[in-house]
């Protein structure tokens, strides 16, 4: 262990010493090729226009190189990759898709991951709204906000863990440890293995990334919510609203711009949730989804390829009209910058 | 804010209450894998969790010293000690004989076994079993009993799962990828950031454009076309292809985005003044960048910093992909996965475990949760 330590820490000064002393270096050389100090007035202007011209590629350029091979590149092939065979060898057209929209555990993962869509993104921007809201009248509003705050910096595996203690089922009639089994027994009712009861099974997984972004959620639209001016409310409460109007009708429409980013943050995320269907069911009792069976088929009897790459594609497609909204919002809040 | 105006005491109590639950059902789940990993594992399968601090009941049973034990005294051929031994002692409130009937005699009275013989059991354990003829053979009677045991909390749970699960070399490989995961993205990115919010060059429009797509291209399209580059490359050199080197480059490439988006934003935002009094007294932009820019930017170099730490440590899929399972590479999140099907039933080991994994990012989130906070903020809502 101790040599880990030790060659982890030289390859942290490696790695970053390196990237230090490319910028420097090469900074270095261009300032070196293309003087513009010491030399005359027209020869110094002459270099440093070209030092204009080559400096910003000096900066942007390991960006592009690692952006290029790690996402751009991969998505072509991953497109490429959808339309060939198992091993990648021979061009199959369309037989991956026809397959997927034929399998019966791939048209169950669409229909799991629509309810996940219906439900998650919704009740993290609902329950997070509340509690902002809720939070900012009490004076330990900020001690709340940080514990509900927190599971948002727990792995999924470890909420994973953390819910199936929760979800534990013992016979019936015996000491139930795992809590919601205990409480329902508490009030006489039948213990139950949440976990693969088909179809609710899906919001007892629901449930914990639910726990872990309502967190994200309120810090995001309390923070709006303070940006609301003071006197839209005032002007509300002199002409007579009641708390439920001032809610409705002039705070959310005010921070309705951050409640769409929100939903559509949680939204990208959802459409990606891997991690909890893994480690909870790995698919089984009828809960996977999209992600997931994804990974399955990236190693199921030694790698499909093509049918993995193929999902990933239909996950791809799922998120684009996302990604050009996103797009569309960054541009209106930078004005085109 | 919107509060302060007409409002009755029961409302604002109302407030106070469920904000209350709110913070009880987002605490407790946690919680309840804290108090667990610290209990004793025999009590976490005995009683809830919420029970830990009552006394857990259980049924035991056990079997008493054999013929040789016993001693003449009074006439009578008598076995006495210990039910527990020298081992952990627990109150016992009842004791049987069979197996049907566990509890059929309080503690302390004393049982008639049949052919006089008796058999007494204390609430402390202490028996004795007396007989007018001489036991014979070589297995004790069986005594069943009820028995509490007072709450016991020890950090064994700890011990075991850091030495002898391989929980510690974990938390070591996930610290061996996490750093240099994240140190490296924010250079590449501060760097990247800056040209792309204060020079000028013919692309950038297009190259800003690119990155905000990016930000929101799916993990999963990268997946198997690098697992595939990965093992050519590895292949042709004749080099493992799971490698740290491997994984670091992946995390810094999937990181990239969101790094140069948050960074830009923000070294966009800043004075003008001070990037072109500077350049007027003759600093190049790569003077600028290190001695202006890094800077003013270290509260954003912090947030992401922290964004992409907590990413890195928390992240399963791409340590599933490009790193092996064995324990010279196995990270936490993967460990705790491999446990929870291993190990499934055995929430001793489980729910320690999960701690441990669960218990860098809590540090660092309460540590730094105001940069944290801000980068979040800044990541969403930038202008909103």
């Amino acid at each position: 262990m101790a040599a880990q330590i030790f060659s982890a820490i030289f390859v942290i000064i490696v790695g970053v010493g390196g990237c230090v002393a490319y910028f420097w270096g090469a900074n270095k050389a261009l300032d070196t090729i293309f003087p513009s100090r010491g030399v005359s007035g027209s020869a110094a202007v002459d270099n440093l226009r070209r030092q204009g011209l080559i400096r910003p590629w000096l900066f942007v350029g390991p960006a592009m190189i690692i952006l290029t091979i790690y996402l751009i590149y991969p998505v072509v092939e991953t497109l490429r990759l959808s339309f060939l065979d198992r091993g990648g060898a021979s061009f199959v057209g369309f037989a991956n898709y026809e397959w997927a929209f034929g399998d019966r555990e791939f048209r169950n993962s669409i229909l799991n991951n629509i309810v996940w869509l219906a439900v998650v993104p919704a009740a993290c921007t609902f329950l997070g709204l509340i509690i902002a809201v809720l939070t900012d009248k009490i004076w330990w509003g900020t001690i709340a906000k940080s514990l509900i705050f927190l599971p948002l910096a727990i792995s999924f595996v470890g909420a994973s863990v953390i819910w199936k203690f929760i979800y534990e089922y013992r016979g019936e009639g015996q000491v139930q440890i795992g809590l919601l089994n205990a409480i329902i027994q508490y009030f006489g009712g039948q213990p139950q293995v949440w976990i693969s009861l088909p179809f609710w099974n899906n919001f007892f997984l629901m449930v914990i990334l639910i726990w872990i972004q309502t967190g994200f959620a309120m810090v995001i639209l309390s923070s709006a919510l303070r940006g609301i001016p003071e006197e839209t409310i005032e002007a509300a409460v002199i002409d007579g609203a009641n708390p439920f109007q001032i809610f409705w009708k002039i705070m959310v429409p005010q921070i309705w711009g951050t409640i769409a980013v929100v939903w559509t943050t949680i939204t990208i995320l959802v459409l990606k949730v891997f991690d909890i269907v893994l480690t909870m069911t790995n698919g089984q009792w009828n809960s996977q989804v999209l992600a997931n069976l994804m990974f399955d088929w990236m190693f199921r009897g030694g790698g499909d390829f093509g049918r993995g790459a193929t999902i990933a594609i239909i996950i791809m497609i799922a998120v684009i009209p996302i990604m050009v909204w996103n797009i569309r919002q960054a541009n209106k809040e930078t004005g085109g910058h | 804010m919107a509060a302060s105006t007409g409002k009755s005491f029961a409302s604002r109590f109302g407030v106070h209450i469920a904000v209350l639950i709110f913070v009880a059902i987002w605490t407790v789940p946690t919680l309840g894998i804290l108090v667990s990993s610290l209990r004793d594992k025999d009590q976490i399968i005995a009683s809830g969790w919420w029970n830990s601090f009552a006394s857990s009941s259980q049924t035991g049973a056990g079997r008493l010293p054999a013929a040789s034990a016993q001693v003449e005294k009074d006439g009578k051929f008598v076995i006495a000690g210990n039910i527990f031994g020298d081992g952990a002692k627990r109150d016992i409130s009842a004791f049987g004989v069979k197996s049907a009937a566990p509890t059929q005699y309080p503690a302390g009275s004393t049982a008639d076994l049949g052919d006089g013989v008796t058999l007494q059991v204390n609430a402390d354990g202490s028996f004795v079993l007396a007989s007018p003829k001489a036991f014979e053979g070589d297995r004790g009677q069986r005594v069943y009993f009820a028995s509490s045991a007072p709450p016991k909390f020890t950090t064994d749970n700890y011990k075991t799962v850091l030495f002898s699960e391989g929980i510690g070399r974990s938390f070591m490989n996930s610290l061996t990828v996490t750093i240099p995961a994240t140190v490296i993205p924010i250079l590449i990115a501060a760097f990247a950031a800056y040209a792309l919010a204060w020079m000028r060059f013919p692309g950038r429009a297009l190259l800003i454009a690119v990155i905000i797509g990016l930000l929101v291209v799916p993990l999963q399209m990268s997946l198997i076309p690098l697992l595939k580059l990965y093992n050519g490359v590895g292949s042709f050199f004749g080099v493992p292809s799971k490698t740290y080197l491997g994984i670091w480059l992946a995390h810094t490439g999937f990181g990239l985005p969101f790094a140069i988006y948050l960074l830009r934003s923000y070294i966009a935002g800043l004075p003008r003044e001070i990037m072109e009094s500077a350049r007027i007294d003759g600093a190049s932009d790569f003077e600028i960048f290190v001695k202006i820019v890094l800077p003013l930017s270290f509260p954003v170099l912090a947030s992401f910093a922290i964004f992409q730490f907590l990413w890195v440590w928390n992240d399963l899929l791409v340590a599933m992909v490009f790193l092996g399972t064995e324990a010279d590479q196995i990270v936490l999140t993967a460990k705790l996965n491999a446990l929870l099907g291993s190990r499934g039933g055995d929430w001793e080991i489980l729910t320690t475990s999960a701690f441990v994994t669960i218990i860098v990012p809590l540090i660092v989130f309460f540590s730094l949760q105001r940069y944290f906070v801000r980068g979040l903020l800044a990541g969403s809502v930038k202008g909103g």
